[in-house]
């Protein structure tokens, strides 16, 4: 289409027959004072064209990092990725040159973050930010570049946006906020879109309008999106498959429904047991034990058999494998059998 | 923006009143004898004494004379010096030396302090940022009586880099060494400013926002962080200005230039109170003026102010 | 940023500490903190002690020595009176300390009062102050002084150093106001706090067991600053004129009578002013360190 996008289809190693996206064996640290933090401990993941990857996990467990480490846009210092490899089409990003990394971000994978009134800059118009890309990725004149940002704008549904494109982030409301994020994302036309826990800052009239909309541009373009969420309601109407993050690592992958009717590890089963449901009203719910580790700390063996009901001695000494359950499903825990009960 | 204007201004009104009214309370409030006090040591003569008196309506209330007092500063009725010679002459004649000495020194410390200072934000702890921090400590702890002398010595007299007096129409080269000196008045706390806020704003959530679009880290840092960075160094800029008005006296003292502070210095060597309380008057209506451009300013900069 | 907290809560369960103490421990960690201290207390004998470092009266002075330079008994030579050059240095030590730790008082003092009480009560008494606060910024400090302090300074008779406290004093109170104002208000809100207030403790009671305590911490800050501050501007107004004069020592003073004579005689001019810049460097890292400790965010 550009030359962007014909010098990326030409990078040294494209695979065709590649997954869109491919992250295996990820390991990302902290290095502060308080210590070296494991944030991501060998994660592995897969996305392809179309499909929605929904990553879930407890507050700290690593998904907002793995996201960064995958779009190249860590803090470092002091975060550092030690391990690992983030497959775009085969093309190994990681070592990919700086410059050939940063044409990837936001032309082929690009990010929509959860508190858009702080992820957009304060004193630059919307129009400004968007049209912003298409200046410095496609060449284009601030004239021609605002227009499409209008463009963008009407696709994300901002009503009257010839007139808003001139407005600040702060005029916006929460939920027209996030739809400016949505579409700043969308503005290269990225194979991959990364969505940050996009609703977690919204009412929760607003949050299912813009998991609809997120939900529908997908559709239309055929994206692969990763969708990183605390809400197992929105996991189980959008995504196709699940993957569940524990201490840095995923210890479950499995297709929607599979997941929600038999869950093969021992913290899936623990999470899904937390969550309110209708049918089950009036029975005490089921809530998680403990804490989740310190990143400095991580136990040994299994990182949740502090707080599994599972846990033997085994679970303390040895991490477990990952369990090849069916084809679509692995697990990481030494009971898989117990906990599906089989 | 019209009201954030229109409320500056009804502000600045206020505070030109409360300003002027604290400069002249100051001066006379509670003196048995004012016009002695104006004059210090000095004896007054008769003439004098009859001007004076003219002037600053000595047999009315105080607030009368107050009032007297502002509605001379508002017509440009700035009095006269004990010399006889008009204020407002004296300040014509004065202000473009000063002028331009202090936009020099304000280019000078700007350029030096958001270049050294986005650096060291950049790069916090490093050497440079290490060598940065010992240097603004260092000049901060010169006040500008240790400054202005010293510089005039080294590089006046010893080293002979630069001419150690200026004149009135001075060129740019002439004025470099006190500009220099006056413009290390701010240097450090604007830099100090600037590379907070630089570290600050480089892990704001906008910036990885700005990262995660693919925009090359200068195009980042010069366009993403370095306008919100300059927000709160514009604002210094205000307190500033006073900072150099000060500083002006000094530096101007030291270095001959014959400015506003240094007719003002000369006028407090030879207890000349009617000159010394009006420069200084006009002085504080230039710094609310100052002031009041530097908010405007602000608000253009910042559009969460402007349309509060 | 509450992604951090997972690390941070980490740290063992200790014994509960203060703010303050808090703030010591950190501050025993710094290096900065101790040079300045050193130095700080080297000018503080040198100002009530200043005999220890020199034998010689600063006010013993011969023309007839004008501008010698260094000998056995006169370490940086004579200036153009013919007055011991280290001698009158030690001794301006003293004045400037008194000065400074005075005015300092002073502004502290009504700082303390008007923030307190803006804080505390607000409404129309803070709206008032506010605003006073307000029009005493727009008038710059130096030029504010230079009024007041001449004005002051009339008497022939008098060495100029109330006059000088006076002046620093009362034109210097508006940063700890504003310190003092915003830690009231903090403090106020918090929910200890309203709880005290709503069992009924005296608004003084409030102020000396809740409020002031908190803060403590930014007020000591902002004096630390003053001390500088103050010292330099002794020394500025000394220089102007409008200073200290008559008999009191002072360095502003003497880099002012030094500069004509600097061509002839650098000694005059440079000694007071390294022992000057020495000092109010010491109470800008002084009020660096002390800072930095109090502020868990800048560390
Ligand atoms: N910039 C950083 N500096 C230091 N540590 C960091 C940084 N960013 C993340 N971490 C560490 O990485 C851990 C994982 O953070 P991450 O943001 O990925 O969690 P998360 O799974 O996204 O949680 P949440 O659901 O709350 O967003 C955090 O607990 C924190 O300790
Ligand atoms: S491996 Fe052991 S501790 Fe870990 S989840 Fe499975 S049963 Fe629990
Ligand atoms: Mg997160």
């Amino acid at each position: 289409m550009t030359d962007i996008r014909a010098h990326l289809d030409a990078l040294p190693g494209v695979d065709p027959r590649a997954p869109l996206l491919e992250v295996r064996d990820l390991h990302v640290e902290f290095r502060t004072r308080d210590g070296v933090a494991r944030a991501v401990n060998g994660v592995d993941l897969r996305l392809n064209p179309g499909e929605t990857l929904a990553v879930l996990g407890e507050s700290g467990c690593g998904k907002s990092v793995t996201a960064q480490a995958i779009m190249g846009i860590l803090d470092t210092p002091p975060g550092h990725v030690t391990r690992g490899e983030v497959r775009y089409r085969g093309v190994d990003l990681l070592r990919l040159p700086e410059a050939d990394r940063r044409k990837v971000r936001a032309n082929r994978i690009a990010m929509v973050f959860q508190d858009a009134l702080s992820a957009l800059n304060p004193v630059y118009t919307v129009g400004f930010q968007l049209a912003e890309q298409f200046r410095m990725h496609r060449g284009m004149s601030r004239k021609d570049a605002k227009q499409r940002a209008v463009e963008l704008l009407d696709q994300v549904r901002i009503p009257d946006a010839r007139r808003r494109v001139d407005d600040y982030p702060h005029q916006f409301s929460g939920g027209m906020r996030q739809r400016v994020m949505i579409a700043m994302a969308l503005a290269l036309d990225p194979e991959v879109l990364i969505a940050d826990e996009p609703t977690t800052a919204l009412d929760v009239t607003v949050q299912a309008q813009i998991m609809n909309l997120l939900a529908e541009l997908q559709q239309q373009r055929g994206m692969g999106l990763m969708l990183i969420t605390h809400d197992m309601g929105v996991v189980a109407t959008v995504a196709d498959r699940i993957a569940v993050m524990y201490a840095g690592k995923v210890v479950e992958e499995a297709p929607v429904h599979d997941i929600y009717a038999r869950p093969a590890h021992a913290y899936t089963q623990a999470l899904l047991e937390s969550i309110p449901r209708l049918d089950l009203k009036g029975r005490p719910l089921n809530v998680i034990r403990g804490l989740p580790p310190a990143l400095t700390d991580i136990p040994s063996g299994c990182a949740f058999h502090p707080r599994c009901t599972y846990a033997r001695e085994i679970c303390r000494l040895e991490p477990p494998p990952a369990y090849r359950i069916a084809p679509q499903r692995i697990a990481s825990c030494h009971f898989v059998r117990e906990v599906l009960g089989v | 923006m019209f009201r954030y204007i229109v409320r500056r201004l009804l502000q600045m009104v206020l505070t030109f009143f409360g300003a002027t009214f604290i400069v002249y309370a100051l001066m006379f409030a509670n003196v048995d004898d004012p016009l002695q006090a104006l004059a210090g040591d000095r004896p007054i003569t008769d003439s004098q004494r009859a001007v004076l008196e003219a002037r600053y309506h000595l047999d009315d209330g105080f607030f009368t004379q107050y009032w007297h007092y502002v509605s001379g500063l508002l017509t440009g009725d700035f009095g006269q010096s004990l010399t006889g010679r008009p204020i407002s002459e004296m300040l014509a004649q004065a202000w473009p030396v000063t002028v331009r000495l202090a936009l020099f020194a304000i280019v000078i410390a700007a350029v030096i302090a958001v270049g050294a200072g986005v650096l060291s934000g950049i790069r916090r702890g490093g050497a440079f940022d290490t060598a940065t921090l010992v240097l603004t400590l260092l000049v901060l702890a010169m006040p500008i009586v240790v400054l202005a002398p010293l510089a005039q010595l080294v590089f006046g007299i010893q080293l002979g880099w630069f001419p150690p007096t200026a004149t009135r129409d001075a060129n740019l080269y002439e004025l470099l060494l006190p500009a220099l000196v006056l413009g290390t008045l701010v240097v450090a706390t604007e830099l100090r400013v600037t590379r907070t806020s630089v570290a600050e704003n480089l892990r704001a959530d906008y910036v990885r926002t700005a990262r995660a679009k693919g925009l090359a880290p200068k195009r980042v840092i010069g366009v993403h962080v370095l306008r919100n960075s300059l927000i709160p160094v514009i604002t210094l800029i205000g307190v500033d200005i006073g900072a150099l008005m000060s500083g002006a006296v000094v530096t101007e003292g030291v270095f001959n230039i014959p400015g506003v502070g240094f007719n003002l210095l000369r006028g407090i060597r030879t207890e000349d109170g009617p000159l010394v309380v009006g420069f200084v008057s006009v002085l504080v209506i230039v710094f609310l003026v100052i002031n009041l451009i530097v908010d405007l300013l602000y608000a253009a900069l910042d559009p969460r102010i402007r349309y509060e | 940023m509450s992604d951090y907290n997972a690390v941070s809560t980490v740290e063992a369960p200790g014994k509960s500490r203060t703010l303050a103490g808090d703030a010591w421990l950190d501050l025993r960690s710094r290096k900065v903190f101790w040079i300045a201290a050193v130095l700080v207390v080297v000018i503080l004998v040198m100002a009530f002690w200043p005999s220890l470092f020199t034998s010689v009266d600063p006010r013993d002075c011969l023309l007839a020595r004008k501008h010698a330079g260094a000998s056995g008994g006169a370490l940086f030579g004579y200036d153009f009176q013919g007055c011991d050059v280290y001698a009158k240095t030690v001794y301006g030590a003293r004045d400037s300390i008194v000065v400074s730790v005075s005015a300092t008082l002073v502004a502290g003092l009504i700082g303390l009062v008007v923030g307190l009480l803006a804080g505390y009560f607000g409404g129309w008494l803070d709206a008032l102050l506010s605003r006073f606060v307000d029009v005493m910024l727009a008038i710059p400090f130096l030029l504010g002084a230079i009024v007041l302090a001449k004005r002051l300074s009339a008497d022939p008779q008098s060495n100029g150093i109330v006059a000088v406290i006076v002046t620093l004093g009362v034109l210097g109170w508006t940063t700890a106001a504003r310190v003092m104002r915003s830690a009231v208000i903090e403090a106020k809100n918090q929910d200890y706090v309203t709880a005290a207030r709503m069992l009924g403790a005296s608004p003084a009671r409030l102020m000396l067991r809740h409020i002031l305590p908190n803060a403590f911490g930014p007020f000591i800050v902002v004096l630390t600053v003053l001390l500088g501050i103050n010292i330099a501007g002794e020394a500025t107004l000394s220089y102007l004129g409008v200073g200290l004069k008559g008999d009191a020592i002072s360095w502003g003073l003497a880099i002012a009578e030094a500069g004509p004579y600097a061509r002839t005689a650098a000694g005059p001019l440079v000694w007071p002013s390294v022992f000057l810049a020495a000092t109010v460097l010491a109470f800008i890292m002084l009020g660096d360190a002390v800072r930095d400790a109090f502020d868990p965010k800048l560390r």
